[in-house]
C-alpha cells in the first residue's frame, strides 16, 4: 500500500489570512507526499507559500492565519483534526523543525544545554540531570568540538553555524520521523553551508527520518533532496524526482529557476538569465495560471483558466497547459525554446 | 506578510542574561548619581537590619522632662513632644519604611507582572479587558486610589502595603504587557512552541526571563513612590498607628510644632526626602544602564 510508504501526505491544503476583511490566499490547494526516509525539497521564491505550508504542518499559523481546508496526514492521521494538547505532544517529538535564522531561534537567556535539555525535558519526562545527558549526546552527534563545555554557553557565545547545529540538536533530540527544515541554511556562509548539509544528510541515514526542506536554493535541492516540489504563489507547479527535475524540467517557472543558477561548467557570457517580473500579490492573483503574466510560453489560454496538475506515468507533475491535449500554440520543449522566448519577451 | 520568516531585518540585541550582568555594572559605575543611590540603599538596608542593635533606648520611650527638646549630644536630631529621641525612631522606622516599599512592590510586581504577561500574550479580548480595567485603575490620581482602599480596608500598615501595591499594579501590567507584545514575536518564541512547549511553559520559561530587565528597573522606580505614598497615607492618619515610628506619623505629629520646633518634622521629612532620591535616580540609572541603546 503506498500509505504505508508515505509519512505525511498533504491534500489540497489551504491556508489563508484574513486582513482587514479580505481573505489572502497564501496556500491554494497544496497537495504533495514524502516517501518514508526521504527528502522532498520545497522550492519557491518568497512569498510563494513553502514556508506557511510548513507551518500549516506544524498547526502553528498565528491569527490572522488560518488552516481553511484539505487535510494533513501524518503516518495516516489527519492533523487538522488533532485537538491542541494532542498537536503539542507531536510537535518536536515525532515532527520537529528547524527555522531560518539560527541568531534569533535560541533564547538569549538559556544556555545551550538547557535549551536541548528543554524538548527531552517536555516529551519524555526526564529529570534535568539525565535531560542535560542526553544534550550532551546530542551535542556530540551534530559535531560540535568540546561538547562538555559548549553544554554551558550561551547562544551569543556560539557562531551561525555552530548555533544551527545547536537548532539542529534541538530539534532531533527526540528522535522525530520527520523534520521540517525551513532555509536552514540560508543564514550561513557558503562553507558552513556545505558543513550543515553534510550532517544533515547524515543524520538522516543514522536516524531513518523523513525531511522536508524548504529552500530558495536549487543548489542545495540538488545536493540533498529525493523529491522536489517547486511551489509558485501558494500552488505547487511541478513535483519531481531531483534527477527528472534537473535533468528534464517542465515547467517553465522550474525552467526559469534553473536558468537563473550561475553555472561554473560551462562558460557563460553577458549578464545571468532572470524571470521576469514580479511574484503576483496574493489580493491580485491572476485569473489563469499564476505564472502567465511572467512566462514566456504564455497564451490566451494560460491567462484565461488555471491549468491542473497533472500526473505523468513515473508518477511526476506538473501544472501547465504546454503539457496537455488542450495546448493551441506551436510545440514547445519548454527547456530548449526558454531562453530564445524569454530574449522575445518585452 | 505570508512570508514572514524571509528577510528579517538584524537580531535585536540580546536581552540582559547573567554573562553581560558585568557590561551593566560597569555602565552603571559610570553613572556617579546612580552609584550614590545606589550606595545610599545599600547603607539603609543595613541601618534598617543593624541600626536598632546601636541606638541606645527604645524608640517609643517618653521622657516627659526633655519635651521638643532640640538637637543636642544626648539626642543627635532632639527630641519630639512627648520628648522621645528621634534619631532613635528614624532608625526604627528604617525597617518600617523598607518593609513597606518592598512588599507593596512585591505585591504589585507580582500581580502587575501576571496580569501584563496574560495579557500580552493571549491579545485580543483578553488584552482588551484586562487592559481596560488597568486603564481605569490607573486614571485614579495615585494617592487617591490608595486612600480610597485604605479607608474601605480600615487604617493599618498592612492595609496600606495591600493599598499601595494594589495602586502599583497598573504600571506592571502596562509594561509587562508591551514588553510581551515585542519577545512574543521573536523567532525563538515560535521555535518553542514547534518544540511543543505549552504556553504556560512558553510564557514563564522563555518570556518572563527576557523582559526582567523592565521588571526590575520599574520595581526600583516603584520603590520610591510606593515608600512617598505609604508615608502620605501614614501622614493622612490611614496608616501606621502610633506609637509606631513610621515617618510619615512621626511627620504628621510633628506639624503642630513647625513654629516651635521645626526639627520634630524635619527629620523625618528629610529622611523620607533622602530615600525617595536614592531610589528614584539609582532607578534612573538602573534604566539607563539596562538600556541597549546606550553606550
Amino acid at each position: 500500500m503506498e500509505n504505508n510508504q508515505n509519512i505525511i501526505e498533504v491534500n489540497e491544503l489551504q491556508t489563508s489570512f484574513f486582513v482587514g476583511g479580505k481573505e489572502v490566499k497564501a496556500v491554494d490547494g497544496v497537495t504533495f507526499s514524502v516517501p518514508s526516509g526521504k527528502t522532498l525539497g520545497l522550492v519557491g521564491e518568497s512569498g510563494s507559500g513553502k514556508s506557511i505550508t510548513s507551518l500549516s504542518i506544524m498547526r502553528l499559523i498565528a491569527e490572522p492565519g488560518k488552516v481553511k481546508g484539505g487535510e494533513i496526514k501524518f503516518n495516516g492521521e489527519n492533523l487538522l483534526d488533532k485537538s491542541e494538547g494532542k498537536m503539542r505532544r507531536i510537535r518536536g517529538n515525532q515532527i520537529s523543525m528547524i527555522f531560518q535564522e539560527p541568531m534569533t531561534s535560541l533564547n538569549p537567556v538559556f544556555t545551550v544545554g538547557d535549551q536541548i535539555a528543554e524538548a527531552v525535558m517536555i516529551h519524555q519526562g526526564l529529570s534535568k540531570k539525565e535531560a542535560l545527558k542526553k544534550a550532551l549526546e546530542m551535542l556530540e552527534l551534530v559535531g560540535i568540538p568540546s561538547p562538555k563545555a559548549r553544554l554551558k554557553n550561551y547562544p551569543h557565545e556560539l557562531s551561525g553555524g555552530m548555533r544551527q547545529r545547536v537548532m539542529i540538536a534541538i530539534a532531533l533530540a527526540c528522535r522525530p520521523e520527520l523534520l521540517i527544515a525551513d532555509e536552514p541554511t540560508t543564514a550561513l556562509d557558503v562553507t558552513i553551508q556545505a558543513q550543515i548539509l553534510r550532517l544533515m544528510r547524515n543524520l538522516q541515514d543514522e536516524l531513518g527520518m523523513s525531511v522536508i526542506l524548504i529552500t530558495h536554493d536549487l543548489g542545495v535541492v540538488a545536493e540533498t533532496c529525493d523529491y522536489v516540489a517547486v511551489m509558485y504563489s501558494g500552488k505547487i507547479v511541478e513535483y519531481a524526482d531531483v534527477n527528472s527535475l534537473f535533468a528534464n524540467p517542465k515547467h517553465p517557472y522550474t525552467v526559469g529557476l534553473l536558468k537563473s543558477l550561475p553555472r561554473h561548467d560551462i562558460d557563460q557570457e553577458g549578464e545571468l538569465s532572470t524571470i521576469k517580473g514580479m511574484v503576483p500579490t496574493p489580493d491580485d492573483m491572476p485569473k489563469g495560471c499564476r505564472f502567465a503574466p511572467r512566462c514566456p510560453f504564455a497564451r490566451d489560454m494560460c491567462r484565461e483558466s488555471l491549468p491542473h496538475l497533472e500526473e505523468e506515468e513515473n508518477g511526476n507533475q506538473v501544472r501547465c497547459w504546454i503539457h496537455t491535449d488542450k495546448w493551441d500554440g506551436p510545440e514547445v520543449n519548454v527547456k530548449h525554446d526558454y531562453e530564445s522566448a524569454a530574449s522575445q519577451q518585452s | 506578510m505570508a512570508e514572514t520568516t524571509v528577510n528579517k531585518p538584524a537580531a535585536k540585541p540580546p536581552s540582559p542574561t547573567i554573562e553581560n550582568l558585568k557590561t551593566i555594572f560597569k555602565k552603571l559605575r559610570k553613572n556617579k548619581a546612580a552609584m550614590v543611590g545606589g550606595y545610599l540603599i545599600i547603607f539603609f538596608v543595613i541601618v534598617a537590619i543593624f541600626g536598632p542593635l546601636f541606638t541606645t533606648g527604645s524608640p517609643s520611650a517618653i521622657d516627659p522632662t526633655n519635651r521638643m527638646a532640640p538637637p543636642s549630644a544626648d539626642n543627635w536630631f532632639g527630641t519630639d513632644h512627648q520628648g522621645r529621641d528621634i534619631f532613635t525612631r528614624i532608625i526604627h522606622g528604617m525597617s518600617i519604611t523598607l518593609y513597606i516599599g518592598f512588599s507593596s512592590v512585591l505585591i504589585g510586581a507580582i500581580v502587575g507582572v501576571f496580569i501584563g504577561l496574560v495579557s500580552g500574550y493571549y491579545g485580543k479580548k483578553v488584552d482588551a479587558i484586562l487592559m481596560r480595567c488597568m486603564d481605569v485603575l490607573l486614571a485614579f490620581p495615585g494617592i487617591l486610589l490608595a486612600l480610597a482602599i485604605v479607608s474601605v480596608l480600615g487604617g493599618s500598615l498592612q492595609n496600606v502595603i495591600i493599598a499601595v501595591g494594589i495602586f502599583s499594579v497598573p504600571m506592571f501590567a502596562r509594561i509587562v504587557r508591551g514588553s510581551v507584545l515585542a519577545v512574543r514575536k521573536l523567532e525563538y518564541v515560535d521555535a518553542v512552541r514547534a518544540l511543543g512547549a505549552s504556553d504556560t511553559r512558553i510564557i514563564f520559561r522563555h518570556v518572563l526571563p527576557n523582559i526582567m530587565s523592565p521588571i526590575i528597573v520599574q520595581a526600583t522606580l516603584r520603590m520610591a513612590t510606593a515608600i512617598l505614598t505609604a508615608s502620605g497615607l501614614s501622614f493622612l492618619g490611614l496608616g501606621a498607628q502610633p506609637p509606631t515610628p513610621e515617618w510619615g506619623a512621626m511627620l504628621s505629629a510633628g506639624r503642630n510644632y513647625m513654629w516651635d520646633s521645626p526639627h520634630i518634622a524635619l527629620f523625618p521629612g528629610l529622611a523620607i526626602v533622602i530615600v525617595v532620591l536614592a531610589f528614584n535616580i539609582f532607578g534612573d540609572g538602573l534604566r539607563d544602564a539596562l538600556d541597549p541603546k546606550t553606550k
